[in-house]
Formats: structure tokens, sequence, C-alpha cells
């Protein structure tokens, strides 16, 4: 019994503690901003459970049980458990649709009663998990073709069910867990080629696909003109030349297309469109379809999210040191939607402005450097891969929805860990960091 | 342990941080660098609310209030709160229909959204307001009433005077910059309002609101920290005397004319009547708009502030000066004499006198004899002092200028005229190469012909006379609380003093013109137990080259030592002056002198005099024809706007906004159509009457 007092804080990292405490506060500041009006009794709301404020403060209350229970237990508890785990979290992804509520038009949410669960945030957990257990065994190494399709298919096997269940943005979230594969050993081709598909992606966007397979021909051209020596040489870098030249000029006119008509809602490409500030051009042919209802005339120049520009004018009319607690006029007059959730990050930047939105993004980029830190002193493969996973997490729900806020990434719905509004979210952010902080008190422990 | 990749760490960390980097750069690119997004911000979330200081109150001569502040009630609706209120019975109180009631919800919704509040009924009569007062419990919330402050005329008198309010237009906005004005606002048109405007208006106060998403007015920003206070407007003191003002507009009543009174020793107007004039309260209210249509297009242009605005020849009154001139000028001396036979023969063609006799410049004046002052004129004309007839007609032009004539005399009400005084330059226009001489003009010595002045110039002139050889500008306003902070009033304390003339040539004017009250032509101006100094004037006049009856004038000054009123009265073709125009100038000087008006027998001439109507024929055609031609016109408007606009309109429905407006704009089309634009100046004109005066005046059938 004794020694079991002394395990809960015996070699826990406070630097983590304090970051997780620090950024949780500061978010229960900001819902409490966004919704507290000055003609509120403060007291009577935050016992009635009825504000969002209130009920984050009992989420909050849930997750510390939560962190408590998972200090108390032994951490070889995670490292033999992963596979049911992520088992019963592809369970609770199928069980959505029979029994999913539909919120904001996905069938992705498991009502509790107290809070509704969203299976693919929790997921994220089971996958890291089961990704660090796979990596962790003796013989697999990511050179190996096999192995690669094994762990891609651990990690996007949540994807799909994402997709289906209309969650395309969590979906994107899986593919953070490149990073700790990439850290194992992928080969950086992979990276590479992901990083030019992006590229490839992006201008696609911005270009004509005629354009674009212009300038692909012309590029191809001048590779094999400059190259003619070497392919006189090496009849294979032709084959591989002309040979990106047709997947290219495939992706640009045919999968992107393709993916934009048939796999993406018209909302979702509309708003990455908005994005990259073009209106969409596969919006007219599918309303063609539409016969009823003719596409609403729209200006050149307003394809800017509504979302989107009322996140930046709340943002940018913070200044320098912002215009403090409960005086923003935006946060005040309810000007941007999803203020706090998704948009939980414009509250801060108008009460705060500049310094405090470099203050709350060097608090992130401090966990996330730390974690890697702790990363890199485990002994077990198992600790590790798992740390990076969170830290991949982490890392892409920071900067997509930042990013997403002040108009760097399209609006895709997703949450600002630990500060966000919701217990989905608070909650699967503190059970990730928490089993990280469990592993690193018992690195010292032989861990498979 | 893979412990070979271990170098993929950095990779892992530089992406992160590039990551943090393009974040941290975006930021400040958006929250330091970019001021858009502050002004966007503002825009939306900020309303600065301008708070409207009550306007400066006009108090008269003896401290009542004549413009003043009143307050009338706006009842106002939330389209999404009205589910349960008894819409029946909000019906029956303002008299509308449910087809109206409907309308005017969706209107209301269309404008403003419907969770906003917007106007359902404008400017409330006493009568519904009061109904709806007692039984606005049953209205709320989504009706409730809103102050809306107007201007109140307590006396309903001076309506040309004091002026009124309007919605400001672009033109003004353009002229007036940077002056806090914003479309929407209310500012003076004409009257006092439009010359005080500044001083009324007082400063602005501006309050910051935050605004919600759905543009609702929520709380004060930072608790009014930014906010300014408005400051009302000043309070002006006039010289006016509100119960004299209200005598001469009943005095004036069925009649086309003015009547302008002065203080001659401060040169403060007591009262000014421009007739026909208008109810200054017909102006604020609900029915305003009605009546601006109506008065607009009233042939009489009750629009028109006579007193300044119209041009008359002076006739007789004009001799007063005459014969000051040429006592100055030495031509004649008190006692000088002519003879008169009937016509006065000095240039060949008689022109007609109508008492012969000898007459030194008392019994000239008494009697008003064309040919003394004709020969006074040809006098001073002809005086061998001036090398030619250029000059000397100069020299007099001075004399008549220094006396206020001929130009503007810089009065605090708008829209003055200036007035003619013809010299050299004036004939040299009309008769090229200096063929004119003394009797080209000879009608100028008795007051007509080129001769042209306001009846405001002819009181002047009174106040000149009275005053022994000064006077001060005359003005409405005296003072004005807490100062003078726009130098509006600095030019009403000098004297005008431009020509010397010793008091002796004084007394003889003053001599002349007591006999006009007492053996004269001014025999029906007497008023008890007061010596009173007049003249008056019967002054010829054509409209459109025919022959009209006779401008009534006369003017006096009174009492004759320590003169306390100089005035001025023309009825406009009202035949003799001594009739008409005398009596009334008699009753004011009366009322002010005395404070009231004695003896049942004045009293009984007040009411007489009063329901006197004068009213020059032409006009009384004139305003039937537009009467009959409105109602004939608006009958086919209604026609028009269907079965349903005419039974409202049978049945007495007030008109809603955008029709009223629509029927202004259809009268006003009609008014520009109808009347040609030569015929509307010459409405407008009807004082002044170049071509044909002159044609008249030079046919020499002139009288008195």
């Amino acid at each position: 019994m004794y020694q079991n007092k002394l395990v809960i804080t015996k070699g826990i990292d406070w630097v983590m503690i304090w970051l997780y405490a620090i950024i949780v506060l500061l978010g229960l500041v900001c819902i409490f901003s966004v919704e507290f009006k000055p003609t509120d009794n403060f007291a009577g709301t935050i016992l009635a459970f009825k504000k969002n404020y209130s009920k984050q403060v009992l989420y909050l209350g849930i997750c510390i049980v939560f962190a408590i229970f998972i200090l108390l237990t032994d951490s070889k508890l995670f490292t033999a458990t992963p596979n049911i785990l992520y088992i019963i979290g592809i369970v609770l992804m199928l069980l959505t649709f029979f029994i999913g509520k539909n919120v904001n038009g996905s069938r992705s949410w498991i009502p509790l009663g107290f809070m509704n669960l969203q299976p693919v945030e929790t997921c994220k957990i089971f996958t890291a998990l089961a990704l660090a257990k796979y990596l962790s065994l003796p013989d697999t190494d990511l050179s190996h073709k096999r192995v690669q399709l094994i762990a891609a298919a651990i990690c996007f096997t949540p994807v799909v069910f994402s997709i289906l269940q209309n969650e395309t943005g969590l979906a994107l979230v899986y593919f953070a867990f490149l990073i700790p594969m990439y850290r194992e050993g992928l080969p950086p081709g992979y990276l590479i080629f992901g990083a030019s598909l992006g590229m490839l992606l992006i201008i696609t966007l911005l270009f004509p696909p005629l354009t674009l397979t212009i300038a692909l021909t012309v590029l191809a051209l001048f590779c094999i003109y400059f190259l003619r020596r070497k392919i006189r040489r090496n009849r294979g870098l032709l084959m591989v030349i002309l040979g990106l030249w047709t997947l290219s000029v495939l992706f640009v006119g045919v999968a992107v297309p393709f993916l934009f008509r048939h796999v993406f809602q018209k909302y979702q490409s509309d708003r990455i469109f908005s994005m990259v500030g073009r209106d969409n051009p596969f919006v007219e042919k599918t309303a063609i379809l539409d016969v009823d209802q003719p596409p609403p005339k729209k200006l050149k120049g307003d394809t800017e999210n509504y979302n989107v520009k009322q996140s930046k004018i709340a943002i940018g009319s913070g200044g320098l040191f912002g215009k403090g607690f409960l005086k923003g006029t935006q946060t005040q007059g309810d000007f941007v939607p999803e203020q706090h959730t998704d948009f939980i990050f414009t509250s801060l930047g108008e009460s705060f402005g500049f310094m405090g939105s470099t203050i709350l993004m060097l608090l992130y980029i401090g966990m996330l450097l730390r974690i890697i830190f702790i990363a890199e002193r485990q002994r077990s493969t198992f600790s590790r891969v798992y740390a990076y996973s969170v830290a991949g997490v982490l890392f892409f729900h920071i900067a997509i929805n930042i990013g997403m806020t002040i108009g760097l990434a399209p609006v895709i719905g997703i949450t600002l860990p630990l500060m966000s509004y919701g217990g989905s979210s608070l909650l699967t952010f503190t059970i990730l960091i928490f089993i990280l902080i469990k592993l690193d008190a018992d690195r010292q422990m032989v861990l498979r | 342990m893979p412990v070979f990749n271990q170098s993929r760490k950095n990779v892992i960390r530089l992406i992160f941080i590039a990551m943090f980097i393009i974040i941290i750069a975006r930021l400040f690119i958006l929250q330091v660098i970019s001021s858009k997004y502050k002004v966007l911000a503002d825009d939306q979330g900020i309303f600065r609310k301008v708070i409207y200081p009550d306007r400066g109150i006009v108090y008269d001569r003896k401290g009542k209030a004549i413009l003043q502040n009143m307050i009338i009630y706006d009842l106002m609706v939330v389209p999404s709160k009205i589910r349960a209120t008894d819409t029946t019975l909000l019906c029956n109180i303002l008299g509308i229909d449910t087809t109206e009631f409907r309308k005017r919800i969706v209107t209301a919704i269309i404008k403003n959204k419907s969770y906003r509040p917007s106007v359902f009924e404008p400017l409330l009569s006493d009568e519904k307001m009061a109904k709806i007062t007692e039984n606005l419990y049953k209205f709320a919330p989504g009706y409730f009433l809103q102050e809306r402050p107007v201007r109140d005329y307590p006396y309903d008198a001076g309506g040309n005077i004091l002026g009124y309010l309007s919605e400001v237009d672009t033109n003004f906005l353009k002229k007036h910059p940077g002056e806090g004005y914003v479309s929407g606002d209310y500012a003076g048109k004409t009257g006092l309002e439009i010359t005080y405007e500044k001083v009324l208006m007082g400063q602005r106060g501006i309050q910051y609101h935050k605004r919600d998403n759905k543009n609702r007015l929520t709380d004060r920003l930072e608790n009014g920290k930014y906010d300014t206070l408005a400051i009302a407007g000043q309070n002006m003191y006039a010289s006016l005397d509100i119960e004299l003002q209200e005598l001469g507009e009943l005095l004036m009543e069925n009649k086309v004319g003015a009547v302008v009174a002065i203080d001659p020793r401060t040169g403060g107007i007591l009262a000014m009547v421009s007739s026909p004039t208008y109810k200054p309260r017909l102006l604020t209210g609900s029915e305003r708009k009605k009546h601006y249509a109506q008065l607009l297009l009233d042939p009489r242009i009750p629009f028109l502030n006579r007193t300044v605005g119209a041009l008359y020849s002076p006739g007789s009154t004009f001799k007063t000066l005459q014969g000051l001139v040429g006592l100055q000028e030495g031509v004649i001396t008190p006692t000088t004499t002519f003879l008169c036979t009937g016509a006065f023969y000095g240039c060949g063609k008689p022109m007609r006198c109508l008492d012969p006799g000898v007459w030194a410049l008392k019994g000239a004046i008494t009697h008003s004899c064309n040919t003394y002052f004709a020969n006074v004129m040809q006098r001073v004309i002809n005086n061998p002092k001036y090398p030619s007839v250029d000059s000397s007609l100069n020299v007099w032009a001075r004399y008549m200028r220094a006396f206020g004539l001929g130009h503007k005399l810089g009065v605090d009400v708008p829209s003055e005229k200036g007035g003619r005084i013809p010299t050299a330059a004036t004939y040299n226009k009309i008769y090229p190469g200096s063929s004119w001489n003394f009797c080209t003009f000879r009608s100028v010595s008795i007051g007509q012909g080129e001769v042209e002045t306001t009846p405001l110039q002819v009181a002047n002139e009174m106040a000149y006379l009275a005053n022994k050889g000064w006077y001060k500008i005359p003005h409405m306003v005296d003072s004005i609380e807490g100062g003078d902070q726009f130098g509006l009033l600095s030019t009403f304390q000098e004297k005008h003093t431009a020509v010397n003339i010793p008091d002796s040539v004084f007394e003889a004017v003053h001599d002349g013109m007591q006999g006009v009250m007492e053996t004269g032509t001014g025999r029906y101006a007497k008023v008890p137990g007061i010596i009173v100094c007049g003249k008056t004037g019967t002054v010829e006049n054509a409209y459109r080259g025919v022959k009209q009856k006779d401008h009534a004038f006369f003017a006096a000054f009174a009492p004759r030592d320590n003169p306390r009123i100089a005035i001025a009265v023309i009825c406009e073709n009202a035949g003799f002056g001594s009739t008409s125009a005398a009596p009334i100038a008699s009753l004011m000087i009366e009322k002010y002198l005395t404070d009231s008006i004695g003896g049942k027998e004045r009293k009984d001439k007040v009411v007489a005099i009063s329901k006197m109507n004068l009213i020059p024929p032409r006009l009384v055609k004139a305003m039937r024809t537009q009467d009959s031609l409105m109602h004939s016109r608006d009958s086919a408007y209604l026609m028009s706007k269907g079965y349903i606009r005419i039974i409202k309109d049978t049945i007495g429905l007030a008109e809603d906004e955008d029709d009223a407006e629509a029927l202004d704009k259809l009268k006003k089309d009609r008014s520009k159509k109808e009347l040609p634009p030569k015929d509307s100046t010459v409405v407008k004109t009807e004082a002044i009457l170049r071509a044909e005066k002159k044609r008249a005046a030079i046919k020499d059938s002139l009288i008195n």
C-alpha cells in the first residue's frame, strides 16, 4: 500500500503535467469568455452545468479521474491489451452505423447520456497503441513491404469507417501516424512522394487542368533534354520520367476531379477551394443535375468562407496585446460560428492578441518538443512509437486547427487539443497524454 | 533497437518548428501588420450611436417661448414578438384593416428583419397616443413607443420667420462636410432655423454600443469609456413680439402683402408678417407631408417671405427720402415752394398730380404732391455742381444706398433680396449712348419705375428717419444664451450713419409725416393719444402687361419723440393705401405701444380688417383652377391605383408614406407642367414686374 502511493508520482514528467494543466485552464478561460455575458450570474451558471464552460469543468473532472486511474494502473496493461482495445475501437465505430447520433450531418456520435462519445476520436488512442505494439514486435522492419502494408492497415482502417460516416476531417488526422512510422524507418521516399502529391494537389486546385498538363509536358521534355546523355546510357530513366509524367497527368486530369466529384461532399470541396480563393469548378457540373435550384450567383472574391472570414476578423482585430478578457466585440457579438469548439482559438486571438496567441503556440511547441524528448529517452520501442504517435496526432490537430482559423488550412472541423469545448476531444487527449506520462514514468522497467 | 534512425528525430523537430514559425508569421501579419481586420471588426461589432441633443429654444422679447421642442411618439414593432397580441384591438385604435396591418408587418420584416424594431406608425396623434398608452400592456412586448423629438410652435405663428426642419439631402451633406451630419438627420430648412443652425443644433454626442451577429445592440462598449456627451443647442432671445406678430397675421388674413415692424433704437424686428403665411404647426407631426404639398401648390406662394423676398416699388413712401436728398444737396430749403397746377409739366408730357396748390416741403409730404418731388429730383439731377447727369444720378443713388436701399441689409432671416436703386449704369444699359436725361426716369422721383425695395427696407427707411440719421441692421435675434460663439450677431450692433444730415432737415420731414396723419392721406391710421409720423403710398403695377389694382403702401414710425416702432405695411392690389394698409399699421402701433387694443370700436376694427378680403381676383381664380385640377388629377391617380385605394381614401384611411411620396411627386411634376416656367416666375415676382411696370409708369397715369 505504501509503495502504491509512491507509484503515482514516481518518475512522472512534471513539465508535461504543467503544460497540460496550463493549456486546459487556458481553454476553460476561452470557452468562458465565448459564452459568458456580463448579465449572467457567474456562480449560478457554473453550478447549473447548463452552460458550456460549466459542462467543460465537469468534463475536466471526469478527465482527472481517468488520468489518476491511468497513473494508478500498471503500465504493463497498455503493452498487453492494444489488440483487444483496437478491436473494441473498430467495433465501436461500426456501432455508430446502427445507433449513431446525427450531429452536424455526420453519424459518428454515440450518445452516453452525460456526453456524446465520438469513436473516431477515441480510436486514435487504440490505433496509437496498436501501431506501437506492432512496430515493437522483434522482427518488424519498416523497410519491408509486408510490414509497411500491415502498419498502413492498422492506421487507415479507422479512416475508411470515418469517411463512410461523413467525418473526412477527423479521418485526415490518421495521416499523423506517418510520423512515428517515419521515425521507425519508413523509407523517406513515402514522405517525399506524399509531399509532392500534396503539392501537385494544391497546384491542381489553383490552375485549370489543361494549363497544368501542358506545363507538366514541357517539364518532362526539359528533363529528357537535359538528361539526354544519361538516358542514352540508361533507357530505364526515360521510362521513369515518362511514367511520372503519365501519373501526374492522370492525377491532374482524372484523380482530382474524381475526388472532388465523388468522394468529397460539396461543402468540403467548397471549403477547400475557398481556402485557395477560387470558385469551386466542380460545382456547376453537379448543379446541372439539380434543375429546380439554379446555382446561387456568387460575387467574385466573395468565395471566402463565412467562418474563415469571421475567424480572421476576430483574430486580426486582436492586435498586439488584444482587447482584454471579456472585451472582445466579435466574441461577445457571436460573430464567429462554432467559436467554443473548432474556432476557440479566435477567442484567445481577439482577447489576448498576438502576445497571447504566441504564448499558446509556445506552450504547444514546448509540449511537442517535450514529447519528442521523452520519446527519445525511452528504452522500449513501444513507448517511443507511442510517444511519436501522440506527438504526430497533436501536431496534426494544432497545425490544421489553427491553420484553418487563420486561413492557412481548409475548414475540416477538427478540434484544438485541450482547448476546444467537448468532452470527447478533451478525454481523448487527456488519455493519450497520460498514458504517455505513465509509460514514461515506468521507462526504467523493461517493457516489450 | 533501431538506433540507426535516431537522426530522424531532428527532421521531425524541424517539421514541428517550421509549422510553428509559419503560424506565428501568419499571426503577426494578421494581428500586428494588417489593420484591415480591426476596421472590419469595428464595422460589424461596434455601433456608433449618435445622441441628438435638444435643439435650442427661441424666446420672444418678453421671454415667451416661440419655438421649442416637443416629444411625439412613434409606435414601434418587433415582428418576431407579436404572436400573442390582440391585433384587432390595435387595428381599431389605429383605424387600419388587417390587410394594411399585414402589409406593414411584411414591410417591417423586409426593411429591418423580424427581430429588430421597425416603425409601425410614425408620429402618433394625441388621440391615438392616449388610446395606445391605455392598452400598451396588451401589446407588449411586440409593440412599444419610441420618443421622437420634434419642433413645437407654442403660438403657431411666424412660420415664415421661424422656419422648419427637414431631412438633409445629399446636396446639404456635400456642402457641410465634417460637421457631423449624416443622411437621415434633420437640419433647419428656412427661417431662423437655418440662419442659426449652428447655434441651435448643439453638439452631438456619440455612444458606442456593442452589436451582435444579428445586428442587435447589446451593451455599451467598455461601459461608455469612449462616449462623448451631447451638448444641447443654445437658446436664443428674439426681438420679436409674438403677440404683435399674431395680431399682424390676423390683420393680414385674406390679403396678399407684408408687414414689418422694427424697433428703431435697436434694429430689432418686432413683427414680420408675410401674407398669406402658413401655420408652422402644419409642418410638424404626422400630416406634414400632405400639408407641405398643399402649401407648395398654393398659387399665392405662402412659402415666399414677402417681407424680404418680394420687391415692390416704394411709391410715395419714397418721397420722404427724396425730400432729404433735396435738402442735403441744397437744391431746396424747407421753405422752398413749387406750384402744382394739377400736373408736372417739366418734361413736356404732363405727370398728373392730385393736389393742386403751392407747396413747401411739409405740405408736399402731407399731400404727397408729385409735382413737388419731380421738381426736387429734377434739381438734384440737373445740379450744375456736377459735370454730368451720370455723376449727379450716381450721387443721388449713393444717398439712397446709405439709407439702406438698393442692397441687402443683412437681416438674419434668409432669402433676402437687395432691391434696386437705379444708377447711371442702369440707364446706360437700357438707353445706350447716354440718350437719357431726368425725364427718362422722372417716375423714380415719386418711387415708381426702376426703384424696387423690400418691405423690410421700407420699414428700415422709417427707422432711419425716426432715428434722424442712423439705423442698425434689422435683425430677429437679440442675444444668444451662453454667448455668440459663431459671431453671428456682431454686425447688428453697429450704427449705420453714412450721410451726416442735420436734425433740422429731419424735423422738416417729420413735420410733413405728422401732417399726413392729421390732415393728409393717413387720417385713417390715427392712433388715439399717440403722435404718429407716417406716409401712405399707392403703387401702380401690372401683371403680364395687364394693369392691376394698385398696391397699398403705408410706412410710419411712432411716437414722434423717442420713436419706439417703425413700420411698413403693403397690401397687394388693395387700392388706396389709406383704407387697408394704414389702419393695419395703426392697430399694430397701438398694440405695440400700449400693449393692447383699446376700446370696442378699435377691437371691432381688428375683426373687420381681418375679414376684409383683398385677395386679387387673379389669384382667386388660379386657386380655383388649381383645386379642381388637383381634384380631377387625384381621382385619375386613384383610379389608376385601383379600386381598393379609392375605398381606403374615401373612408379616410391614412396614406402610407410611399404613396404620399408618390402623390407628392405627381403633384410636383404637374405643377411644373401646368405652369409654364415663365408664368411661375411671374407669379413669384408678382411684386417686381420689371418691364411691365416701367411701361405703366412711363404712361404717366400716376396718382398720389
